[in-house]
């Protein structure tokens, strides 16, 4: 079966004085099946939320997508749709809810009446039919008291409680697919655990997939099938979320691996990546990690291109090439 | 260097602190003031951590700035080296905030922009009066490169640096006039990962290496055990658990730590922990619910009316001290597999 989503070669450029232009996101490609979670993950600056506004052509001016990038949605180039067609793939076919509710609901509208807004948009349905699904969805979302709610203003909920509230409206346009842009790096971990599972369960019952953007491993390591980790504007590795756990093969996947916290073994052994993520303008040439690198190797002044490591499971660089 | 403190206790001790917060205008005279720490007791050994964990709006941070007089506590003790911290004058409390430091989680919005890096470092040095303007460049130049910074940064501004540097500043800012005892407030909460472990790798070398004592305010458990010898957990105003970090993350005994601890992602897929996923909101802590205040999302198999009117004490069960009337008792029925596995 075809995939529901293709990225090939998704390329953001952002004009630069020094150097002419800069590429933020620099050649993305993945591609998301029917049903699945892909989460993508990196560190602030990698171009994980970039590359998903760019999905939907949301790529904050001056920046520009540029051409020879392909985002293709079960079929249809996303880049090539006139404006038109362009709105009923936002909200309706993908929908995207972001980290932070608060900015993203609007504070002198209702919560029925940002639910409702959306349903019209994109279904021919008379006025009562639309507070129906409004109030379905808050239900479903699991908001207590979701009648009354449905003529609350945002800043009556709490953090949590606004999350759900996005991920309604995101539901109320039947998307196919959602991206979830650190949907819970805003909230509690008590809080934190309540959406995730409450996405999981949408995803399910909806049938929906998921691109899941987090720079948190432990998020993924419960929530989704398949993972690539980013760095500097690429994918650095990609694979089934259980071999990327069992195997992290990029020295950069590696260096995360040992700077995550954790509950259970040693104390006192976090190995952090010396230095930190260089901005876009000052990317090295070749291996973009290899300024940070534990490992020199001789060609690293090339650029790898993305490599084998095993089944469903490659990464960008030259190491790879050593194993096999 | 530090003194010892006086007769051989702990060199923080705080009693039943309590601080609210008066809400409410003209109008509103009637409101009910926030309590946000409703009657805390700790104390902190020289060389010791000890974290305060919980979520948002458990008053720990109000209960960090309440030890160090930031804000005004509203009744209980704090002696810090053996001396009343409540009951000082202005001049002494000055003389001892030399003592006792306080690091932010946002340090850009702690850091004046208009100061050079290595004013704000020396800033402390000059009021204190710890050097001549020789010594205190030196000095500077000396604490820039303990914290990990290139000393030629003192001529630089904070925006030309990234968080976990920005972070460094505020720690070498912090150590600049030489304390014994820190409050890290979520430290390294804003960081991301990579930096936030070469964040408290230098916190615990500069504790092993100068002896300082921390009081190390947190959210994450995990991140908590890295350097934590006790943790204390929060929620709404209140300590509900407290113990040696490894006996209380292994055998939990108040049902919101282990909520707490269920909620930890773990990066692992194969050793995914049944998730104890609690039902809604925290209470508003302005008017919490009487007896235990956790008692409206508990899911403690044994809960009952006891829970709802009398406040249970903490008291010693197993290798912890918990505030719950049924700790010694599973929380969750037999059946079930535990919620924790206890290693």
């Amino acid at each position: 079966m075809s995939p529901l989503l293709e990225v090939r070669d998704l390329r953001v450029t952002f004009p630069d004085r020094a150097t002419g232009g800069v590429h933020p996101v620099d050649g993305v490609s993945f591609e998301l099946a029917r049903g699945e979670t892909l989460a993508l993950v990196g560190e602030s600056g990698c171009g994980k939320s970039l590359s998903a506004l760019a999905l939907l052509r949301l790529v904050p001016p001056p920046g520009r997508i540029a051409s020879g990038s392909a985002v293709v949605l079960d079929g249809t180039d996303v880049l090539a749709l006139d404006d038109k067609s362009l709105r009923k793939v936002r909200g309706r076919r993908i929908a995207m809810i972001f980290q932070d509710p608060m900015t993203s609901l609007n504070p002198v509208f209702t919560v029925g009446d940002q639910i409702t807004e959306v349903v019209h948009a994109h279904f021919k349905v008379p006025k009562q039919e639309a507070r129906d699904r409004a109030l379905k969805l808050l239900n479903e979302v699991g908001i207590p008291d979701a009648a009354s709610r449905l003529d609350a203003y945002p800043h009556q909920l709490s953090g949590g409680m606004r999350q759900r509230v996005m991920i309604a409206i995101a539901l109320a346009g039947e998307p196919e697919l959602l991206i979830a842009d650190e949907p819970t790096t805003a909230l509690d971990v008590t809080v934190q655990a309540q959406i995730l599972e409450l996405l999981d369960q949408l995803r399910a019952t909806h049938g929906m997939s998921m691109l899941l953007i987090t720079h948190d491993l432990g998020i993924v390591a419960g929530r989704a099938d398949r993972v690539a980790v980013m760095y500097a504007g690429q994918i650095v590795e990609q694979a089934s979320t259980a071999a990327l756990f069992a195997k992290p093969s990029h020295p950069y996947t590696q260096g995360l691996f040992a700077s995550v916290p954790r509950l259970t073994g040693p104390v006192g052994h976090l190995m952090p990546i010396p230095g930190t993520v260089p901005p876009p303008s000052a990317w090295p040439s070749g291996c973009r990690f290899r300024t940070r690198c534990p490992i020199v190797h001789a060609r690293s002044a090339e650029m790898p291109p993305m490599l084998q490591v095993g089944p469903e499971h490659s990464m960008r660089c030259w190491l790879a090439e050593d194993q096999q | 260097m530090t003194a010892p403190a006086a007769n051989g206790g702990p060199l923080l001790d705080v009693r039943d602190l309590v601080k609210h917060y008066r809400s409410g205008g003209l109008f509103q005279r009637s409101t009910p003031p926030v309590r946000a720490v409703d009657g805390i007791s700790l104390d902190v050994a020289q060389g010791e951590t000890l974290a305060l964990v919980g979520e948002s709006g458990c008053g720990k941070s109000s209960a960090g700035r309440s030890i160090l007089r930031l804000q005004e506590p509203t009744s209980g003790s704090v002696m810090f080296e053996g001396r009343d911290v409540l009951a000082l004058g202005r001049e002494e409390l000055r003389a001892l905030r030399r003592k006792m430091q306080i690091i932010f989680q946002d340090p850009y919005s702690s850091l004046n922009p208009r100061l050079t890096v290595g004013d704000a470092v020396a800033e402390g040095i000059q009021i204190h009066k710890l050097a001549d303007r020789a010594g205190t460049a030196r000095r500077v130049a000396a604490l820039l490169e303990e914290v990990g910074l290139d000393a030629s940064y003192a001529g630089r501004y904070p925006h030309e640096f990234s968080g976990g540097q920005r972070q460094r500043i505020g720690i070498a800012r912090a150590l600049a006039v030489e304390p014994s005892f820190i409050v890290c407030d979520e430290p390294v909460s804003a960081l991301d990962v990579s930096v936030q472990a070469q964040v408290l790798n230098l916190l615990r070398e500069l504790q092993q290496r100068r002896g300082l004592s921390y009081l190390f305010i947190a959210h994450d458990l995990a991140v908590v055990r890295q350097l934590a010898h006790r943790i204390a957990v929060m929620y709404l105003g209140r300590i509900v658990e407290t113990g040696a970090t490894e006996e209380l993350l292994a055998n939990p005994r108040h049902p919101y730590t282990q909520a707490l601890l269920s909620a930890v992602p773990e990066p692992d897929p194969t050793r995914q922990r049944e998730r104890i996923v609690l039902s809604g909101d925290l209470p508003s802590p302005s008017a919490p619910p009487p007896g235990c205040h956790f008692h409206t999302r508990c899911f403690h198999q044994l809960r009952d009316g006891r829970c709802s009117t009398e406040t249970p004490l903490l008291r010693p069960v197993g290798a912890t001290r918990a505030a719950c009337h049924y700790a010694e008792h599973s929380s969750v029925a037999q059946v079930t597999a535990p919620a924790i596995p206890n290693q």
